[in-house]
């Protein structure tokens, strides 16, 4: 049987815990043996939904960001969830370079890095009630050992 | 916060911290738009030599840094970046206006 392991940790929606989820996720993630780069990947993807939640769900209101992140054999979940305000139009917000905040240089790119760093991005959002991304990444392949 | 920043004539050096997120990034954004402003600069340096993080947060600093000094005429360059800055600064296409180093600029090779 595939070995599983879950964590899940809520925060208050101030940027100064984004370092936190990301030491706390690559911490947990390291029970899969990755790569620098594999944890460098994962960081990145999840700092771009942890900052999109404080950013755009929340509009730097202080309320809570949930992170869930489980195992299951070589492959990493990770969900990243808020109560916020929202996507209307999930198409266009994963379009690269759109931003609903221009004018305090968001760059637009989110959901594009998190598509480049991970091999799995699904979002759920309903307007009013809240976003839900959750991300997959197969860690650590083995020599010789590929995966499609 | 002083210690992110060295002005040379009319270059800024802003010295990165080592996680280069939304959070650092609304820290940086502040303090050079006001050195920026006050001391008529032509050129930012971006030093990456303590930064072993960024996410697409650095980017917009960084293009809204560009978008700005460029108005004026000014330059942006981006040095001691290593393979995982690069790789976030090629990604975001932003490293087709501003000059990347290895190095310093007078040390080394533009990527």
């Amino acid at each position: 049987m595939e070995q599983t392991n879950e964590m899940m940790i809520e925060f208050d929606s101030r940027s100064c815990n984004e370092s936190f989820a990301r030491v706390a996720v690559a911490a947990f993630m390291t029970q899969l043996n990755p790569t620098l780069e594999e944890v460098a990947d994962v960081k990145t993807a999840l700092s771009e939904a942890v900052t999109n939640a404080i950013v755009h769900g929340y509009e730097n209101e202080i309320r809570k960001v949930t992170v869930t992140c489980s195992i299951a054999g070589q492959v990493l979940t990770l969900n990243v969830s808020d109560s916020g305000v929202g996507i209307a139009d999930i198409a266009k917000a994963m379009e690269p370079l759109f931003t609903t905040k221009p004018d305090t240089e968001r760059s637009g790119m989110g959901f594009a890095f998190m598509e480049a760093f991970m091999d799995d991005v699904q979002v759920e959002s309903a307007v009013g009630k809240g976003t839900s991304v959750t991300m997959k990444k197969r860690i650590g392949r083995i020599a010789g050992e590929y995966h499609d | 916060m002083e210690d992110f920043f060295k002005i040379n004539g009319t270059d800024l050096t802003v010295f990165l911290p080592a996680e280069l997120d939304h959070h650092n990034a609304e820290k940086i954004k502040q303090g050079s738009d006001r050195l920026i402003q006050n001391n008529n600069i032509r050129r930012i340096i971006f030093d990456f030599r303590r930064t072993s993080f960024m996410d697409s947060s650095g980017i917009g600093m960084i293009m809204g840094r560009y978008k700005n000094i460029r108005f004026m005429g000014g330059v942006v360059a981006a040095v001691h970046v290593n393979d995982r800055i690069l790789r976030i600064l090629t990604l975001s296409g932003i490293y087709k206006v501003i000059d990347i180093y290895e190095g310093l600029p007078e040390q080394s090779q533009m990527f």
